[in-house]
């Protein structure tokens, strides 16, 4: 058992740093790109305006898929190495 | 073959289409009414998501708003796929290896408290019967719109047509016919706006037509349009206009207030693996994408449409007219007339429609001065945006028969998944949890379909009937399921420590305290002249709007959760280590304990 829970905790840790690794991206893309940071990336032009709008209105959106497909890719790898995988 | 015939065919058809597959997919388990046997695959799923998620307003009214907000409306676009990735991150894979069937259940469960059970089912009824209302009555003003059938006779068509398939499958035939209507929404929005971007760009696929150089300007779109409507004294399109710590709540409350909505999370009790849960939640996105990828490029493309319509030449051209004779308008602006969402007021008595930003006072003032406009005379309601489309792009009767199909699939797909989330609430959590626990399987799927039909006449009468909180769906559901119920499953799932205290009353304080706060601003239950303060920009606290609190809620709760629970005693042995088990995606008791 205590081993299994040792087991357990690492896999729990590796999910929680992939989980904060993916949220940052998250909040930068939509928060950081698409509004605050929106007037640093104004120097970029792209289709009569800026890459922040790009970000707001679109880019978000891709980075959010790309974000939620990493995360199932990565934590079925996880579970297999952990051994916690649904047979 | 006229419109009219050609619409009620292919609406037809495709109500015919989902009462088939509501009698080839009846339920014949609580497991199949609840969950459809667990046994739908996970890109199915993520279809039938999709059409649950994109309501009436994502189909009719979103681009719509985007069009006349421009870059400010992109809070929307955000918050409505950023809360899958929250969704997909915290909630889903954990609550399908939880493995019941409510969202009050697991909230019950975890807190082992039939109080924070309660409190979560008032949430959810709350939420979702202000959002159900909004579905109805998009069903009935689609029909009244396309079909010479008024309003009410179009609702209850509409809910007659859900009571068959919901009624007799339960989530296993939603599932599938959200399946076909996500199928027959996303074609309608489609072919309407590569059209259209075809038109104005030469580019094919709208999502790229957006960033394209317009063919008749031969400049980017994006400037054209923004150098048209800033000519008509309009803010810039691209621009950000007013409060940047609001618009950053308002996202995130749209994004927590997603991901906590329980009509889409239940959704991902419906695939066999925590895996599946994974990949699911990554599929709806893509189908949502689709969608939410072409609004921004309509919304821009229809805005440059109608301002090109009316004018003729830039505001000032020496010895031209500025706009277009009202007796020159296009056919479709003849047709929407009629129904009232385009409207022409001729003040100055020229004959011709003046279409600018009158609320622009400086502008106005010179506007008639200079030309003698007497104020804008062109009323353009939202929703026309996309409504219109295929007529504005001149496209042939069968589209506009698909747009409408499109629209009622929209409805009719959300208004299903609600009203499963309210029946399974009221059947499971209080029949089954809290008034009779030792009800048979075969009470509780009866118990279940009674709950539904009940459900379905409410959303109906309420549909007819609309009451004020109806037209408050962004404010009060999405403020609930942020404030309340993300919340309280997030720290059920990652902080083993909340107890049953630090749940109720997290929930509790996020809960009053946002409705509270909407209240004050927008009447005490939405009664008229009861609110407290004007609900405008300049007596928001610190700017932030009664939309916005949903997320000052949701992070109350967490902070009241968190220091409740540290104050009392820890959870028991057996919540731990339920904690534990719903983290590891492998089943830990014996196999077939698993449902």
């Amino acid at each position: 058992m205590s081993i299994d829970r040792q087991a357990g905790d690492a896999y729990w840790r590796a999910n929680i740093r992939l989980v904060r690794t993916l949220l940052v991206i998250w909040a930068l893309v939509s928060y950081g790109f698409g509004i605050l940071f929106r007037p640093l990336l104004s120097g970029i032009p792209i289709g009569g305006t800026d890459l922040g709008f790009w970000f707001a209105q679109q880019g978000s959106i891709l980075t959010f898929l790309i974000l939620i497909f990493f995360y199932a890719i990565r934590m079925n790898q996880l579970d297999r190495q952990f051994g916690v995988d649904e047979e | 073959m006229d419109q009219q015939t050609l619409i009620y065919l292919v609406v037809g058809a495709t109500f015919a289409l989902y009462i088939g597959i509501a009698i080839w997919s009846r339920a014949g388990s609580t497991g199949e009414f609840y969950a459809a046997g667990r046994g739908v695959h996970p890109v199915a799923n993520g279809m039938a998501t999709a059409a649950d998620w994109m309501s009436a307003a994502s189909f009719i009214s979103m681009a719509g708003l985007i069009a006349f907000a421009g870059y400010s409306a992109s809070a929307f676009l955000m918050g409505w796929t950023g809360g899958y990735v929250l969704l997909a991150l915290l909630l889903a894979p954990y609550l399908r290896k939880f493995g019941k069937f409510t969202v009050p259940e697991f909230i019950g469960e975890r807190f082992y408290s039939q109080t924070a059970r309660v409190v979560a089912v008032i949430a959810l009824l709350v939420a979702s019967i202000t959002y159900v209302i909004g579905q109805m009555t998009g069903v009935g003003v689609t029909f009244s719109r396309f079909l010479e059938v008024n309003a009410t006779v179009g609702l209850l068509i509409g809910a007659a047509i859900v009571f068959v398939y919901a009624v007799l499958g339960g989530m296993k035939g939603i599932t599938y016919t959200q399946v076909a209507q996500y199928i027959v929404l996303i074609t309608a929005y489609t072919i309407p706006a590569v059209f259209i971007s075809l038109q104005l760009t030469g580019v094919a696929i709208p999502p790229l037509g957006l960033w394209a150089e317009h063919t008749d300007s031969g400049m980017p779109l994006l400037a054209r349009l923004n150098e048209v409507i800033t000519d008509l004294g309009f803010a810039n399109y691209t621009e950000h206009q007013g409060s940047t710590l609001n618009m950053l709540l308002f996202t995130l409350s749209l994004m927590i207030g997603t991901a906590g909505l329980p009509h889409v999370i239940i959704r991902f009790f419906t695939v066999p693996r925590v895996a599946d849960a994974r990949w699911s939640a990554g599929w709806a996105l893509v189908f949502i994408a689709l969608l939410y990828l072409t609004a921004p490029a309509v919304a821009a493309m229809a805005r440059l449409n109608l301002v090109d319509t009316v004018q003729m030449n830039p505001v000032g051209t020496p010895d031209q007219p500025t706009f277009i004779q009202y007796e020159d308008r296009p056919d479709w602006m003849r047709t929407w007339e009629v129904t009232g969402l385009v409207q022409w007021d001729d003040k100055n008595d020229d004959g011709r429609i003046q279409y600018y930003n009158e609320d622009n006072v400086e502008f106005a003032r010179q506007a008639e001065e200079r030309f003698g406009w007497a104020g804008n005379e062109l009323t353009v309601n939202r929703d026309i945006m996309v409504l219109a489309n295929p007529e504005i792009a001149s496209l042939p009767n069968w589209v506009v028969a698909i747009v409408a199909a499109g629209g009622l699939a929209a409805a009719l797909s959300t208004a299903a998944g609600l009203l499963l989330a309210i029946s399974s609430a009221v059947s499971h959590d209080l029949i089954k949890g809290a008034i009779n626990p030792r009800i048979s399987e075969r009470g509780e799927l009866l118990a279940a379909r009674v709950s539904m039909a009940g459900a379905i006449v409410l959303a109906t009468y309420l549909g007819l009937n609309p009451p004020g909180f109806a037209a408050q769906t962004v404010a009060l559901a999405f403020g609930l399921a942020a404030s309340s119920i993300f919340p309280a499953i997030m720290m059920g799932i990652f902080v083993k420590r909340i107890n049953n205290a630090g749940a109720v009353a997290g929930m509790l304080s996020g809960l009053i305290f946002t409705v509270v706060y909407i209240f004050v601003y927008k009447g005490w239950f939405f009664i008229p002249d009861t609110n407290m303060l004007e609900d405008t920009a300049e007596f928001w606290v610190f700017g932030i709007s009664p939309l916005s609190i949903g997320a000052v809620g949701a992070a109350l709760n967490f902070l009241v959760a968190y220091v409740v629970s540290n104050v009392t005693e820890a959870p028991p042995e057996e919540i731990q280590d339920l904690v534990e088990s719903i983290r590891v995606p492998r089943a830990t008791q014996a196999p077939g304990g698993d449902d």
